[in-house]
């Protein structure tokens, strides 16, 4: 399979999307016109807080979000397949093969009742239909070793409970490689791990993607996951996406006022520890009744001087020069720009 | 493995000593006199005398603890010379209301209940997993507000009500079955079905909505669990996982409760038994109570108990053998 990917290839492709779950409180916004693409490779961070709409995408883009249940509008194209309009048959045929998905807690996203090698195994063994047992076990075997487990050939037998919690990761990350996907989503992977045990799982990530070449999507709240493991980074609140940008502009020049807000709510060792953590003020919007216009405008300081703008006028996303991010804010760039100096000088 | 079967095997055996030690010693202190109960209106004391002494009455509780034991594992002999008689192993004493040895009732009586339970069991077992599993795929549709409305009905009826029911409308009004009268399943097979079939509605009725609510309640819990997510995250077909993923899950703690309740059911159903005058253990215990015939009292609860520790213990090695964190290693 990698033979055909070139590097670059664009491999996933979200237009528009939005995911709206009814409730008998009225419709939950999840996720509200996301667009973005990864391309093989590549690492592509979405961050943003709780219920900002980054495990929704995620799953929706798996295919895990059930249609019948949710308001699905927009294309999320897979390979080129729009998977939201293709039939449940061609869906399941790219789920673990084309596209696998890491889940947050290692402790549960394991079937209890099998072998962590039949598990493996299985994984193979839906798409390679007529394998036989012992290639299963071979193909599962090779895989133990690959993510790292130490003494395979007797811990293929074993059962998720006889595993630590970053080895039932490694073993889930061998289930999403193990028919070697073009996409690996992976919905916070690290944040049920202890911080050591963080780093060799990025690590490890890191070193497979380059092996297999595969697209990773990696959704984190977590900006020192972000700055270590990520080429490129969205960031959503309120199912929006605010801001997009290579994680080095991003870090050094973060225009949208959300993120910057996101960024002077990290704790750095070389600021001074005294006086309190910076937060932003006010708390996320409910999802079933979002403000009017930008998401972010009622807790942005610098909305008033707009006048009515960002009440009336959701901001689209638009490129801001010369940082060269994309950011979803009615500021102009030249305000933007200056918003960026002015996090230094803070 | 093996060390742990037999320690439960031990711990159970344990256990039995004490329930029957509890049992008997429960009766004995009873203010009745069994020897008094062993002869009718016209009894002369000094028959009644002669039937204490013969039966063993006469000796210190703990004697006669002694001997029951004794009767269990090498049988026993009442009386000398021309009134004596023998209760073969495993005695579980002697019934003189109904002038037999009590193990020969049981022997009589369990094949009944046995039957009974049997069928109701398997009977609720499919219609509770079954509907529940219906329950939990269409939850919030109609199948499955039918469903729940069907579990609360068969909930609130009283055993012997809903029985009264079906026999009133299967044999009296629409005469499609005969009244039951239990024949032996190897003589007539399809007599042993008739007769048996309006207890095993009964008792599948009233048992199954609590099976209806476990599978729907387990089904659903296990369908959030990130396992599932991940099992059709692989690509599985939706039947596959339902099998291997949330089935397999929702079944453990519904077999627990099922082992535990089949035991109880074999231990006698009582109302069902009654309503449709079956000769079971039910019946034959209700009889002993209205008859205050000790010896067959203690043997029924034995019996009753030794079926619900069995069942305790093979379901403890069940689930030993399903759920590999309950594994126990050796």
């Amino acid at each position: 399979m990698s033979d055909e990917v070139r590097k670059g290839e664009v491999v996933l492709e979200v237009e528009d999307l939005s995911v709206g779950f009814p409730t008998p409180d009225g419709l939950v916004q999840a996720v509200n016109g996301v667009s973005f693409s990864v391309s093989s490779g590549q690492t592509l961070g979405i961050v943003g807080e709780s219920g900002s709409g980054k495990s929704v995408t995620a799953s929706t883009i798996m295919g895990l979000t059930n249609q019948k249940s949710a308001n699905v509008l927009g294309s999320i194209k897979v390979g080129g397949i729009d998977i939201l309009r293709a039939d449940e048959p061609t869906v399941r045929g790219l789920r673990g093969q084309e596209m696998a998905m890491v889940f947050q807690d290692p402790m549960s996203a394991l079937n209890p009742y099998y072998t962590v090698g039949n598990q493996i195994g299985e994984a193979y063994a839906v798409h390679h239909p007529g394998c036989t047992k012992k290639e299963r076990r071979e193909i599962a075997l090779g895989m133990l070793n690959k993510v790292g487990i130490p003494n395979p050939i007797q811990r293929i037998d074993e059962y998720p409970h006889q595993f630590s919690g970053g080895m039932r990761q490694r073993i889930v990350i061998a289930i999403a490689l193990v028919n070697n996907p073009r996409l690996l989503i992976a919905d916070e992977p690290t944040t049920a791990l202890d911080v050591t045990v963080q780093a060799q799982i990025l690590e490890l990530m890191k070193s497979l993607q380059q092996e297999f070449g595969s697209a990773i999507i990696l959704i984190t709240h977590d900006l020192g996951v972000v700055a270590e493991a990520v080429d490129d980074v969205m960031v959503m609140y309120a199912g929006r996406s605010m801001e997009k940008a290579s994680v080095t502009t991003l870090f050094d020049n973060p225009s949208h006022p959300y993120t910057r807000g996101l960024m002077g709510a990290v704790r750095s060792l070389d600021h001074s520890s005294r006086g309190s953590l910076h937060t932003i003020p006010g708390s996320p919007p409910s999802l079933i009744s979002l403000p009017s216009g930008c998401s972010f405008r009622p807790r942005c300081d610098l909305a008033a001087s707009l006048g009515d703008t960002c009440s009336l006028k959701v901001p689209s996303m638009r490129r801001v020069e010369p940082i060269g991010s994309l950011s979803a804010c009615h500021l102009d760039d030249q305000q933007l720009v200056n918003l960026t100096k002015k996090n230094f000088a803070s | 493995m093996i060390a742990y079967v037999t320690r439960r095997i031990l711990f159970a055996g344990v256990l039995l000593l004490v329930v029957s030690l509890f049992t008997f010693l429960l009766f004995a202190l009873l203010p009745t006199d069994p020897a008094a109960l062993t002869c009718g209106k016209a009894c002369t004391p000094e028959r009644i005398e002669a039937n204490r002494v013969r039966l063993g009455y006469d000796k210190p509780v703990t004697t006669q603890y002694w001997l029951f034991l004794k009767g269990v594992f090498a049988g026993r002999t009442y009386g000398e010379g021309q009134g004596e008689f023998t209760c073969p192993a495993p005695s579980l004493g002697y019934s003189f209301s109904e002038k037999d040895c009590v193990t020969t009732l049981i022997g009589r009586t369990l094949p009944v209940t046995a039957s009974i339970a049997a069928g109701g069991f398997a009977l609720w077992m499919i219609v509770g997993i079954g509907l529940g599993m219906v329950s939990a795929l269409k939850r919030g549709r109609w199948p499955d507000r039918a469903i729940s409305i069907f579990s609360v009905i068969g909930l609130s009826f009283p055993t012997f009500f809903l029985a009264l029911l079906l026999l009133f409308i299967f044999v009296i009004w629409t005469q499609i079955l005969p009244f039951p009268s239990y024949v032996a399943p190897q003589d007539d097979f399809i007599g042993w079905c008739k007769a048996l079939i309006l207890p095993w509605c009964t008792i599948a009725i009233i048992s199954a909505p609590s099976y209806i609510r476990l599978t729907r309640f387990g089904m659903l819990e296990t369908m959030n669990e990130d396992y599932v997510r991940l099992g059709i995250a692989k690509g599985l077909k939706r039947s596959v996982v339902l099998r291997k993923y949330v089935l397999r899950s929702a079944l453990i703690p519904i077999v627990t409760v099922a082992g535990l309740d089949f035991g109880i059911t074999l231990g006698g159903a009582v109302f069902t038994e009654s309503v449709f005058s079956l000769p079971g253990m039910g019946k034959l215990s209700i009889r002993a109570v209205i008859d205050s015939d000790l010896p067959v009292l203690v043997a029924t609860t034995l019996v009753a108990a030794v079926f619900i520790i069995v069942f305790n213990l093979l379901v403890d090695l069940f689930y030993g053998f399903v759920d590999p964190r309950v594994r126990v290693r050796t």
